[in-house]
């Protein structure tokens, strides 16, 4: 049972207020793609026992989706940051290299 | 024979006689006692039957660990199986029954299982029911169902008459367990201003240290208990719990609690458990520990027990549980035992110490008591069959050859004690082996971790492997403040630890026990597991711990092995030649004893067991009949069948009515999400197949909504109600799921477009006024224009009707003239009893869900969920027209170009008529040429709907058929529900009815 | 025009609390940027309340504005007040990109009054209640036992919780049966 901290409205909400929306960072491709992009972006996904992003919607609550960056090993949540964006922050990242030396996840490391 | 003594008993109120009954006896106990210690008291000494065996079993233990004094408590609706007589508080009217025999207690027929048991080894069932096949299904499981399981399950029938409730807490620091560990730790935490919450599975406090004895703080530890209670009390941030059982620990401080509200007193009102969901930010577990039992021949035997639960059943409820006790021990607490008893006058013919040595300060102060004491020694077998009759004693280095038989009707055993580490386990603390005390003790170099990465289990007091009473508290004190962040200088209250000499690991009694000796000595008192069971699973090559447990089914009874897992363990790692270490434990899993299904589910049973939604008409349905049907958590209706009429031919009445004059339907539990912004068309033309951002405002549009796989996901149509305003209306079941689908790609891939969205669902009542006569009554009630004029098909305005605001959308889901009417919700019923009002002379007809299902086939109009189902894209529902051709991109575009969703062989939507004017089954599959690779028959389409239609008497159908639209005319076969008779069907166009649209656009 | 029907036609329960349906009450639902000075003059100006902070309610409990999320408040007002307010926000805000609609039907509200409503609430949402932590003049949007739903406090002794109108019936019967009048927790109350 996680506890997630909305970035949004603050609320350290238990998992039962939460939705989990797979994994984050994940570029859409559409008409034009190749079927080797297409395919990448509906069906190839990390499963990485370790760090991982992913996307939470705080769905009995304020109804944001928010980004988290998690140990899928030891559930320790390195953070939790806002979804308008394609990448994790910068002093997120470094936090999580200093926690996982040497992490590689997708293009992130 | 075991009796209530004269005197004494710390928990009981001897001036209070409780009446109770077991397999029908009368008996008393007193306040205060346990089942367990009140049945004790009536010299009732065998409590049940073993699983497999049928042996004769006693108590064993005074707690939650008890793995034999099962017993069915209450009857009727409060019927329970499996409850355990140690944690059951007596009550006045208790009724309490044996379990696991037949026909009754004392002669059992299943015991003849205890003479094939050479044959009912390890796997046996494995090995026995595997061959001949067909015998397992008709001969070996009706058997082993009639002889399997413990308890009665309650009769099905049965409503439990209790209530049940959750509560949410947050705390800083959970302290479980009240013994003096988790009492100190609790106030040294609470004394450095921690919010704490300190749960006690017990109605008691204090633990062990209140029965052994000892001094704190200069107090007797009796005292100190409720001093320290006391100070608890005056604390506002520190509140404690009774009855209260730290039952599972799970990921980021989550944790169960189990309250047992009112067990102890039925006839209490309030919720009989509660379920606590503890958020705390640090868990402290003074969870004590277990002594185990000795692995002797004949260690099962009533009247064989810890000697702990010896020493409790004497000084907690005065109790003794044979007047002449033998002790049989590898360590010096045993002996505590032996001097409580003579100290109460009771016979210790001997001690039976294991060590050569023997012990230390608590074997002097028995021998100066005069009980006699014989070092390394071992019990070869205790005698008896439903209650011991003595002991044969052997050298512990021996093979068993007796030396010398003592008659005594009680044996106190004490194989060492193992902290109670499951909690700290629950959610992967490890652990270490401690040689020199034989136990596994928590690693803190490896605690459990929560959300910030930190440990946040701290184990205190013997949980953490300390013994002494100085030790435990030091212990308790240090991880109070540690896990408080506290830096006061106070000591932690003054104790001494007993001088002690080293217990000796004994694994086996004597230690070269022969195989005789072996097949009689128990690990396992549920499931019957004995020693020779686990030397057999290691030498048929079993050598992981977990798999030899589910072998020897050892440790997977209710208790969970909270007896038998380190004597089993020790077994299996001696067979094996390795060290306990290397063999390991099995999984410490939560809960850690069962609790009820009631406190599981809290309040949700009866009329709130999941929510119901109802639309603003719900009752008018109630009340004029409605047979309902859940469309996701709506209870639409159905139909309404009159007095006397059957479901069908109140749906057919519906629709004649409906296509004759006049139809009312309750559409209120259609989605209806507002999207509102500069970029909204640009946004709707995304998420539609088709075109919406050119819909002319006033004007309808029907739409269709793919995933980004290309898969039909919702439909429905969509309102522009100003230059930057749109209403899109979905299924009742897409309206949450469509307006998250909306948020989700506006909030994460175009947070930068202009689109605001609100899910009104809820804020209309929405009518939809159907038939020839739809005009006329509007009409009636007047106040618009409601003409072909003033608001052509697929148009909408606002205005009043009869005095209500209105908005009214001129759409068709039965290709019957058809107006739309939303007025807000709390005037829905009011406006739809007017209608009914305004509609009598034309005879106007509710109708349900399943006549609205019949007229949008007759129509050819797909629905969602019968014509799609997660892999139909709309290519192959002949919705070509609403899918445009002039934009880039849509959800779901790119995955409908891909190879298979543009091959011409897909199924595609075809309407069916049987040859014989039957309907067809829903479902059917159309079957083809010849057998696939699996042998089953090859196919060539389904059934997606299906209906008798009243328009055209005859059934029709849609389904999806390969090659379908180029197949018009032909005679496919499909195959009925029975797997052999065929039903043939016209491939037709799947328009039924008034193809030019005659009907609606009137 | 009739008179509005509140879901339970104004249902009441007396245990640890008393439950009572409340209403029936105007509510909009208004999205917009909350830290434009544009909406924050409208917001005043139309309802004589201050756009309220993070999870904040301003207003007392007949007049005020609900933080919903980072860009969506609800407006509570008189129920014959909503569709005039709807109007003149979008009027007011008129060019602005911002979303103004009357749901005064769409949702249903109870009034939770009596000194166990922190325990009455605690036995459904999953959220801290504790006297210091959540302080009246706080609104918390969660789920209390199977549905989404929100509530604040007045005062020490009065909650107000509402829901979508369609599990009103569910919301009152879980309310009523949490409240028994033996089900006393004694956890904040004690």
């Amino acid at each position: 049972m996680l506890i997630l901290q909305c970035p949004y409205c603050g609320v350290m909400a238990d998992e039962t207020e939460l939705h989990a929306g797979g994994e984050a960072h994940i570029k859409r491709f559409g008409p034009g793609s190749s079927d080797e992009e297409f395919e990448g972006y509906m069906f190839g996904r990390e499963n990485p026992k370790g760090v991982h992003f992913e996307r939470w919607r705080h769905v009995n609550g304020c109804g944001k989706w928010f980004h988290a960056a998690r140990d899928t090993n030891t559930m320790e949540v390195f953070g939790t940051y806002t979804a308008q964006t394609s990448t994790p922050p910068e002093d997120l990242l470094a936090q999580i290299r200093d926690k996982r030396p040497g992490f590689k996840w997708r293009e992130f490391s | 024979m075991s009796t209530r003594l004269a005197s004494g008993g710390r928990l009981t109120n001897r001036s209070k006689q409780i009446e109770f009954s077991f397999d029908g006896k009368r008996l008393t106990g007193f306040e205060g006692d346990t089942l367990a210690s009140a049945l004790l008291a009536n010299d009732q000494m065998m409590l049940g039957r073993s699983f497999k065996y049928h042996r004769p079993r006693g108590l064993v233990a005074s707690g939650s660990e008890e793995p034999n004094a099962l017993v069915n408590l209450g009857k009727g609706d409060t019927h329970e199986p499996n409850q355990r007589a140690t944690t059951t508080e007596l009550f006045s009217g208790l009724e309490a029954t044996s379990q696991n025999h037949w026909p009754n207690l004392d002669m059992d027929i299943g015991a003849v299982n205890g003479l094939f048991s050479r044959f009912l080894t390890a796997g046996f069932y494995y090995k026995m029911f595997i061959h001949p096949r067909p015998f397992w299904k008709h001969i070996y499981e009706p058997f082993i169902r009639q002889s399997a399981g413990l308890g009665k399950a309650p009769k099905a029938e049965a409503r439990d008459p209790d209530t049940y409730e959750h509560f949410y807490a947050y705390v800083d620091v959970l302290v479980i367990g009240g013994g003096v560990a988790g009492l100190q730790a609790a106030k040294a935490a609470g004394e450095a201003g921690a919010k704490v919450l300190l749960v006690e599975q017990t109605a008691h406090w204090g633990g062990r240290a209140v029965v052994d004895g000892g001094t704190i703080d200069g107090m007797e530890a009796e005292e100190w208990v409720k001093t320290t209670l006391e100070a608890l009390g005056k604390m506002d941030n520190v509140q404690v719990r009774s009855r209260t059982m730290g039952a599972g620990v799970y990921d980021h401080g989550y944790i169960l609690c189990y309250e047992r509200v009112r067990d102890h007193a039925p006839l209490a009102g309030g919720p009989r458990h509660r379920m606590w969901k503890v958020r705390a930010k640090q868990t402290v577990t003074a969870t004590g520990a277990i002594e185990r039992p000795l692995s002797f021949a004949g260690n099962d035997i009533p009247g064989v027990m810890l000697a702990s639960a010896v020493r409790d059943y004497v000084v907690n409820y005065g109790v003794s549980v044979g007047d002449r006790t033998v002790v049989v021990t590898n360590n010096d607490d045993a002996y505590r035992t032996a001097i409580a008893l003579k100290k109460a006058g009771m016979d210790v013919p001997v001690i039976v110490d294991a060590r050569q040595m023997g012990g230390g300060a608590l074997m002097d102060e028995a021998k100066a008591l005069g009980i006699r004491v014989e070092t390394g020694r071992g019990i070869a077998k205790v005698k008896g069959g439903k209650r011991v009759t003595g002991v044969t004693i052997c050298n512990q280095q021996g093979e068993g050859a007796m030396i010398e038989e003592i008659a005594c009707d009680c044996v106190a055993m004490s194989g060492g004690w193992s902290p109670v580490v499951h909690l700290w386990s629950h959610c992967g603390g490890k652990l270490n082996w401690d040689d020199a005390q034989a136990m596994f003790r928590p690693d803190h170099d490896r605690a459990p971790t929560s959300h910030d990465g930190k440990p946040f289990v701290t184990v205190a007091g013997s949980a953490n492997g300390y013994l002494g009473l100085k030790d435990v508290l030091e212990d308790a004190d240090t991880a109070g403040k540690s896990v408080s962040g506290s830096s006061a200088m106070t000591d932690a209250p003054k104790a001494e630890n007993a001088e002690e000499k080293p217990l000796e690991p004994v694994w086996l009694m004597p230690q070269g026990a022969s195989y005789d000796l072996r097949m009689k000595a128990w690990l396992d008192y549920q499931n019957d597991v004995k020693v020779s069971d686990v030397q057999l699973a290691a030498r048929e090559g079993y050598e992981s711990v977990e798999h030899t447990k589910r072998y020897t089914t050892l440790g997977m009874a209710t208790d969970q092995g909270k007896l038998s897992n380190i004597n089993g363990l020790a077994t299996l790692s001696n067979a094996l030649n390795e060290a306990i270490p290397q063999v390991g434990t099995t999984t410490f899993r939560p809960p850690y004893t069962p609790f009820s299904m009631g406190a599981i589910a809290g309040e949700a049973r009866g009329d709130i067991f999941q929510p119901i939604r109802k639309t603003p008409m719900h009752q008018w349905h109630m009340d004029n009949g409605a047979e309902f049907e859940p469309v996701g958590h709506w209870r639409r209706p159905y139909c309404f069948p009159k007095a006397g009429e059957s479901k069908h031919d109140a749906v057919m009445r519906e629709v004649r009515a409906t296509r004759d004059s006049l139809g009312l339907l309750d559409a209120s539990t259609l989605g209806k999400i507002i999207v509102k912004g500069s970029d909204a068309g640009k946004f709707l033309d995304m998420l539609y197949t088709n075109m919406m951002s050119t819909l002319k405002p006033g004007k309808c549009r029907y739409g269709l909504m793919c995933n980004e796989n290309g898969f039909l996901s919702d439909d429905g149509v969509v309102a522009r109600i100003d230059e930057d305003t749109f209403l899109c209306h979905t299924t009742t079941g897409g309206a949450d799921r469509i307006h998250a689908h909306m948020e989700e790609w506006l909030q994460t891939e175009w947070w930068d477009w202009k689109v605001y969205t609100a899910n009104v669902t809820e804020q209309y009542a929405q009518v939809a006024v159907v038939g020839p006569n739809a005009r006329k009554v509007l009409e009636k009630l007047g106040g618009m224009d409601v003409s072909k004029e003033a608001i052509a098909f697929m148009e909408w305005k606002d205005g009043t009707l009869g005095g209500y605001n209105a908005r009214v959308y001129r759409i068709s889901f039965s290709g019957e003239l058809s107006y739309e009417i939303a007025v807000p919700a709390n005037q829905g019923r009011d406006f739809w009893d007017a209608l009914l009002e305004a509609g009598a002379e034309f005879n106007v007809t509710p109708y349900g869900t399943e006549a609205l299902h019949i007229m949008r086939a007759e129509k050819g109009f797909i629905m969602i969920g019968d014509e799609t189902d997660g892999t139909i894209i709309p290519q192959d529902l002949g919705l070509h027209w609403a899918i445009s051709k002039k934009k880039e991109d849509y959800l779901g575009k790119r995955a409908q170009e891909r190879l298979h969703m543009a091959d011409p062989n897909r199924w595609q939507l075809v309407g069916l008529e049987t040859l014989d004017g039957s309907v067809l089954p829903d479902g059917a599959y159309a079957v083809g040429e010849g057998y696939n690779a699996n042998k089953q028959r090859n196919t060539q389409g389904r059934v997606t709907s299906t209906y008798y239609s009243p328009t055209l008497n005859k059934g029709i159908a849609m389904g999806i058929v390969h090659n379908g639209p180029n197949r018009m005319g032909e005679d496919i076969p499909f195959m009925a529900v029975d797997g052999e008779t065929i039903i043939r069907a016209k491939i037709v166009n799947p328009v039924f009815f008034d193809p030019e649209g005659a009907k609606q656009n009137v | 025009m009739s008179e509005p029907v509140l879901p339970l036609g104004g249902a009441s329960y007396s245990g640890l609390v008393t439950v009572s349906e409340h209403g029936p009450i105007g509510q909009v639902t208004f999205r917009g940027d909350l830290s434009s000075e544009a909406v924050k003059a409208a917001i005043k100006d139309v309802t004589g309340r201050d756009v309220p902070g993070l999870r904040e309610v301003s207003g007392d409990g007949d007049t005020c504005v609900i933080w919903m999320s980072p860009d969506e408040l609800l407006l509570i007002c008189g129920y014959a007040e909503a569709g005039g307010l709807v109007d003149a926000l979008t009027e007011k805000l008129a060019g602005e990109h911002v979303l103004a609609v009357n749901v005064s039907d769409a949702r249903a509200a109870f009034r939770l009054k009596g000194k166990h409503v922190r325990e009455v609430l605690g036995k459904l949402a999953p959220v801290d209640l504790d006297p210091a932590v959540f302080t009246p003049g706080m609104v918390r949007r969660t789920r209390l036992a199977q549905v989404a739903a929100g509530f604040w406090l007045l005062d020490q002794e009065t909650a107000q919780v509402f829901c979508f109108r369609s599990v009103s019936e569910y919301m009152f019967n879980l309310l009523k049966t949490v409240s028994d009048p033996q089900s006393a927790v004694g956890y904040y109350s004690a």
